[in-house]
């Protein structure tokens, strides 16, 4: 079996993001990369079970699709043990081309098991993983919070809204992943980032794809009124402001 | 052309999400000119299917099929392209709750039609068709223009006033013909959250942090939540620590809610906590530390020791509601 793991690059998530151009643009000075926290877990549950020989798992393979700037985010991510990466060239403008570039690469090296993450902590779109498995008219599976490999099939923990359930489907499949998928995510050791550094990055060259969406502009969020501060001694008068001004009670 | 609005039912019934969604589509649908068509999947009795109709449905289409009683994504999909088709919809809109979050993309892919996801807002504008979207965990908002010709909207949870307009639409049953062999998906085990009320559907939540202190100060602040009908939540170190479930772990990497009210008690108010709550309407914020970030984020705040204010709080809730 083999695996893919889809990562995004994204600014760390205690920054205080600004725009430029128009604030058409992220302003990237002084950002932190970081892989996608969501992406980290799901290189880490990989890795946890092509660790156990009896899963099968021939090879886990990280993809990107970016500029040549996210190099040091793959190269973490290569350092943390998958074994090797590909970043497909190009500056995407929205989810579907990334989701459209991402089937070409399955398409070209058969991987059975893809993951992606729940959402990307930039653009907080959700859509890549889903889009993905259409393109490819692969299954999916979302909001899993488990997965274990069992007799050749995936075994997965899902979380539906008011419950959660167990399910079984065989590969191909695309698992779209959130909490619960690894408990912590695996650290790069001395020998994983000095094997790091011999690992190939294979980069490919963008497929043409329709452009149905654009981004206008990024706005931020209107400031919220200061916060108006009761005494401790006096709860009463909150609980009336609740009542009375803000009505939510 | 029509705008229709796909809704799930729990075990046959709708939430208010369900009508928050099809108050919203009216509305985009009054902005097109056009009519608002609601799709059901699964066995709902009429009554309860006409209740969709109070918020401005044209028309309910209640689609059944064997193939849908298992929850695979990707027949799900199949079915509402092949209803939106049907219908000559050019705006689909779902909830942006886990269902709408798998079913989307999928749709945006199969239906060429570009997405919009977790508005909370009605279109900017229509023509172009233009959207007010979530980014960067909270901390900015995108305005994004779809180009296609069909659209997906997913449509952020108690983001939306419900609006009453009966306009008696007729229910329409569908029998949707799928092979079977198409669900991929089977289902080992499943568990029911019954009883409590669900942290996505809560209008008001309380929240305990790492200043509760302990896993044994948690029943002033349950009964809190009980005395105000509310949702119990947590943050993150409270939930790895095991003091809290799992599921009550409000932020960037647990649940994103936005209920009326967020009561945040000895929450510090990193940043990764309120990318889960900050669309919340208001936040009350109790801490001992007057420069906790919490603070910046909240309308109310009281600056002092949860395990005094906590009680305090209770009787005075309890004495403002025998008035
Ligand atoms: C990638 C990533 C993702 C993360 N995702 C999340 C997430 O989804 N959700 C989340 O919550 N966190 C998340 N975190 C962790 C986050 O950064 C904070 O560490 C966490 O939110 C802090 O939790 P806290 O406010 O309960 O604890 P603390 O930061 O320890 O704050 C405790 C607060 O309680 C106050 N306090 C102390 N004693 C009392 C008292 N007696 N009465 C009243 N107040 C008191 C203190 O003044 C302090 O403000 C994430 C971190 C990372 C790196
Ligand atoms: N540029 C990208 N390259 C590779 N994978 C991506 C990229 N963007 C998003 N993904 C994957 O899609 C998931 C969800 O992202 P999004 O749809 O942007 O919220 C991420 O967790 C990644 O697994």
């Amino acid at each position: 079996m083999k695996v893919l793991v889809c990562i995004s690059n994204v600014p760390d998530t205690t920054t205080k993001v600004k725009f430029v151009d128009d604030n058409k643009k992220l302003d990237t000075n002084g950002i932190q990369w970081v892989i996608n926290p969501w992406d980290e877990l799901s290189l880490t549950r990989a890795l946890e079970l092509k660790d156990d020989a009896s899963n099968g798992i021939q090879s886990v393979t990280v993809a990107h699709v970016g500029l040549a700037t996210a190099e040091p985010t793959i190269r973490k991510a290569l350092a943390i043990g998958a074994d090797d990466a590909i970043r497909v060239n190009a500056d995407p403008n929205d989810a579907y081309f990334v989701a459209a570039q991402l089937a070409e690469v399955v398409k070209a090296e058969a991987f059975d098991l893809i993951l992606c993450g729940i959402e990307s902590s930039d653009y907080n779109g959700s859509n890549v993983g889903g889009m993905l498995a259409e393109f490819l008219a692969y299954p999916s599976v979302s909001a899993v919070s488990g997965l274990e490999i069992k007799d050749g099939k995936a075994l997965i923990n899902r979380e539906i809204d008011g419950g959660k359930e167990v399910v079984r489907i065989a590969t191909p499949l695309v698992a779209i992943v959130q909490k619960g998928i690894a408990k912590e995510p695996r650290i790069a050791a001395m020998r994983g980032i000095m094997m790091a550094r011999s690992k190939q990055i294979k980069v490919v060259e963008p497929v043409g794809v329709d452009v149905l969406t654009e981004l206008v502009n990024f706005e931020m969020p209107e400031a919220r009124a200061a916060c108006k501060f009761f005494d401790a001694e006096n709860v009463a008068e909150l609980v009336s402001s609740l009542q009375n001004e803000a009505k939510v009670i | 052309m029509s705008v229709l609005v796909y809704t799930e039912n729990w075990d046959g019934k709708f939430k208010k999400l369900s009508f928050e969604l099809v108050s919203y589509a009216s509305k985009v649908a009054e902005m097109l000119n056009t009519t608002t068509t609601v799709l059901s999947l699964g066995t709902v009795e009429k009554s309860e299917l006409e209740k969709l109709g109070n918020y401005g449905a044209d028309k309910i289409i209640n689609g059944t099929s064997d193939a849908l009683k298992v929850y695979d994504v990707q027949a799900y999909t199949q079915a509402i392209a092949g209803v939106v088709e049907a219908d000559g919809a050019s705006v689909v809109i779902l909830a942006n709750n886990n269902a709408g979050k798998a079913l989307a993309p999928r749709l945006s892919v199969k239906l060429k039609a570009g997405i919009g996801s977790g508005v909370s807002k009605l279109p900017v504008s229509t023509a172009p068709f233009v959207v007010y979207k979530r980014a960067f965990s909270g901390n900015a908002y995108a305005k994004v223009q779809i180009n296609s010709e069909k659209k997906v909207l997913t449509l952020a949870q108690n983001s939306f006033d419900l609006v009453e307009n009966n306009k008696g639409a007729a229910i329409e049953n569908l029998n949707i013909s799928m092979d079977a062999g198409m669900v991929k998906t089977e289902v080992v085990d499943a568990q029911k959250q019954t009883g409590k009320l669900l942290l996505n559907d809560a209008e008001i939540v309380v929240s305990g942090g790492r200043g509760m202190k302990s896993p044994d100060n948690w029943g002033p602040l349950e009964e809190l939540a009980d005395l105000l009908g509310a949702a119990t939540a947590c943050s993150r170190p409270v939930s790895d620590e095991g003091w809290r479930p799992h599921g009550e772990h409000t932020g960037q990497t647990g649940k994103i809610i936005a209920p009326n009210l967020y009561v945040a008690i000895g929450i510090s108010g990193a940043t990764q906590h309120l990318a889960g709550v900050s669309s919340s309407k208001y936040i009350v914020a109790i801490n001992t530390d007057k420069d906790a970030p919490i603070f910046e984020a909240a309308q109310y705040g009281i600056v002092g020791d949860a395990q005094k204010v906590l009680p305090k709080l209770v009787d005075a809730v309890k004495e403002s509601k025998s008035k």
